[in-house]
């Protein structure tokens, strides 16, 4: 049994290292290639010009001016996303499963149903909503984070979802109700503090995603670090590929954090 | 916090506990419910406002002519040749982009599987995964610009160094092929995200009691493994081709001239200033693609009850 073992795990193995590689390969050729692009000057010669600009923003900012605002506006938008997704998820997923668990069911449906909604759709439909939108607020490009809050509701709620589900907030809350704790301590101090990864975890995928969308942004003409990565393509490839490029990794570094904020809760369940 | 922050159904029940709140009328219950709700009224509020309205503004608009007035027109127009022939391409390309990326994604998280929960490579892949399958759009169609572009690394290297012309039979890149080839690769790291947990529900020891009771590999695969992943493999399928049917960015940045697929199609009726009343036309589209993705999705959810019987 135990030589049957071991020849698997070195089969497993085998199999393994020649899989991950490979997809290592497919993975990294396109980001090599990426940077070789933004690295390739005149005549097949090497140069760091375009990430000299990239790390000069005052310089970015005067040349690329779509960039830069751009740039400006994700910056707004992933903040505002991030914030609106929260505030507006944690306590009424927790309110749902303390209060009102008839609820349950119908708010999961309505969150993961922006899964079925494809983006090219909902932009459709939010043109006239958009349209309420300018009237009221006005039409700066950072007011896309109330759609983009709807496209990050499956991803959240997933997220949040699944950290409740590990501890009992039931009883987490009605103890600290009978030790005469408010609710909104009771969410401060008990719930929050509990479900601090899957908070975390919601946050980088909406981080994530608003970073990348480019739908919305685009066929409601506003402007995005997206769509001026776009539009900078046709005018000045290189820098607009070191842009990408630079997101990607920005990126992965957030999710690979993730990774580790998330084991904890892993650990935790498989010991208890 | 907009949630009430009086009151609790556990403290009328046990009027010990607040004295204070003793002497309720008979309807307390249905009163209490009524401020229960107030705490999820502003999540309410806010989908009410930014996703049943403009799902609601699509249907309805599918449905009525310029003048505003009800009218089938757009719906029958939806059998135009040019529109039916963009959606058997977008079906064809999803479809094909999804069974490839499901055997590459299931292949490849198998082989992180066996490294174990806690290990780097898990991960290293995940991460990379997660970047990969939410970051598609501009950014993707960039990279492969550069990889395999006019003047991509990969089509330099092949021409200077191997004589091989990867555009001898025209630029494919920018075109239907080129589309396969961007979505699989978006469809992968899709794949190994959500197949990577049906394949942490299979436990070790049941390849164990295979091989004590004399199975091969074989058998364990055709007759124990592979029956308990088929439900989560199929419905791992259906998300990628929703997935790949919903892209729009991708198309949008690599295709530069016609619009083979539906998104693209929308586009053009929602940008176009030369056709007047070409506008419900893309609501009837999307109203089609909304049709589509659903079915898709119902499926999706039939399989994954199937899944979680066993997984958990």
């Amino acid at each position: 049994m135990a030589g049957l073992r071991q020849r698997r795990a070195r089969r497993q193995r085998t199999l393994r290292w020649i899989v991950v590689t490979l997809f290592a390969v497919l993975v990294l050729l396109p980001l090599y290639a990426m940077f070789e692009f933004t690295t390739r000057g005149a005549g097949d010669s090497f140069t760091w010009e375009t990430w000299r600009v990239f790390f000069d923003w005052g310089t970015l900012a005067e040349t690329y001016p779509i960039l830069w605002t751009g740039m400006k506006a994700s910056f707004w938008l992933v903040l505002l996303s991030v914030t609106l997704t929260l505030v507006l998820l944690v306590p009424t997923v927790v309110w749902v499963r303390l209060r009102l668990p008839r609820l349950r069911r119908l708010v999961e449906f309505i969150s993961l149903l922006p899964l079925t909604i494809p983006a090219i759709v909902l932009v459709v439909g939010l043109a006239p909503v958009y349209a309420w939108v300018v009237y009221f607020i006005g039409g700066s490009s950072v007011t896309l984070f109330f759609a983009y809050t709807i496209l990050a509701l499956p991803f959240a709620y997933r997220a949040i979802d699944a950290g409740l589900s590990a501890i009992d907030v039931r009883t987490l809350s009605e103890a600290a109700r009978s030790l005469g704790s408010s609710w909104a301590t009771v969410m401060w101090r008990v719930v929050l503090p509990n479900i601090r990864s899957a908070v975390l975890s919601a946050a980088f995928l909406t981080v994530a995603l608003v970073l990348g969308e480019f739908t919305i942004a685009s066929l409601l003409n506003r402007d995005n670090i997206q769509v001026a990565v776009n539009q900078l393509g046709k005018s000045s490839a290189t820098m607009s590929v070191a842009v990408s490029l630079a997101a990607l990794v920005l990126a992965f570094v957030l999710l690979f954090l993730l990774s580790f904020a998330g084991r904890r809760r892993y650990r935790e369940r498989k010991t208890s | 916090m907009t949630a009430p922050t009086t009151g609790t159904l556990d403290q009328v029940k046990a009027p010990t506990t607040t004295g204070v709140r003793g002497g309720r009328r008979p309807s307390w219950r249905r009163r209490w419910l009524r401020r229960d709700l107030l705490g999820v009224l502003p999540f309410f509020v806010f989908v009410a406002i930014f996703l049943f309205i403009p799902t609601l503004v699509v249907i309805i608009g599918a449905f009525a002519g310029d003048d505003g007035r009800p009218t089938l027109d757009n719906i029958s127009a939806l059998a135009d040749g040019y529109i039916v022939d963009a959606f058997v391409r977008s079906i064809t390309l999803s479809a094909v982009t999804a069974v490839l990326g499901a055997a590459i994604g299931a292949l490849v998280g198998y082989a992180v599987v066996t490294a174990g929960p806690d290990s780097l490579v898990r991960r290293i892949v995940t991460s990379a995964c997660g970047v990969l399958a939410q970051f598609g759009g501009v950014t993707l169609a960039f990279a492969f610009i550069a990889t395999i572009g006019l003047s991509g690394f990969v089509t330099v290297f092949l021409h200077d160094h191997l004589g091989i012309d990867i555009f001898a039979g025209g630029v494919w890149l920018f075109d239907l092929p080129g589309l396969v080839l961007v979505y699989t690769y978006f469809q992968i790291p899709l794949m190994v995200i959500v197949f990577l947990p049906a394949l942490d529900g299979i436990r070790p020891q049941w390849r164990d009691a295979t091989e004590s009771l004399g199975g091969s590999t074989w058998y364990y695969w055709r007759h124990v493994a592979g029956p308990l992943l088929a439900p989560a493999f199929l419905g791992s399928t259906l998300l990628l081709f929703a997935n790949a049917f919903s892209a729009y960015a991708t198309a949008a940045a690599l295709v530069s001239q016609g619009s083979p697929i539906v998104p693209l199609q929308i586009r053009s009726a929602l940008t176009s200033e030369v056709l007047l009343g070409r506008e419900n036309l893309g609501k009837a589209m999307a109203l089609g693609m909304v049709v589509v993705v659903a079915l898709v999705m119902w499926l999706y959810g039939l399989l994954q009850r199937r899944t979680t019987r066993w997984l958990d």
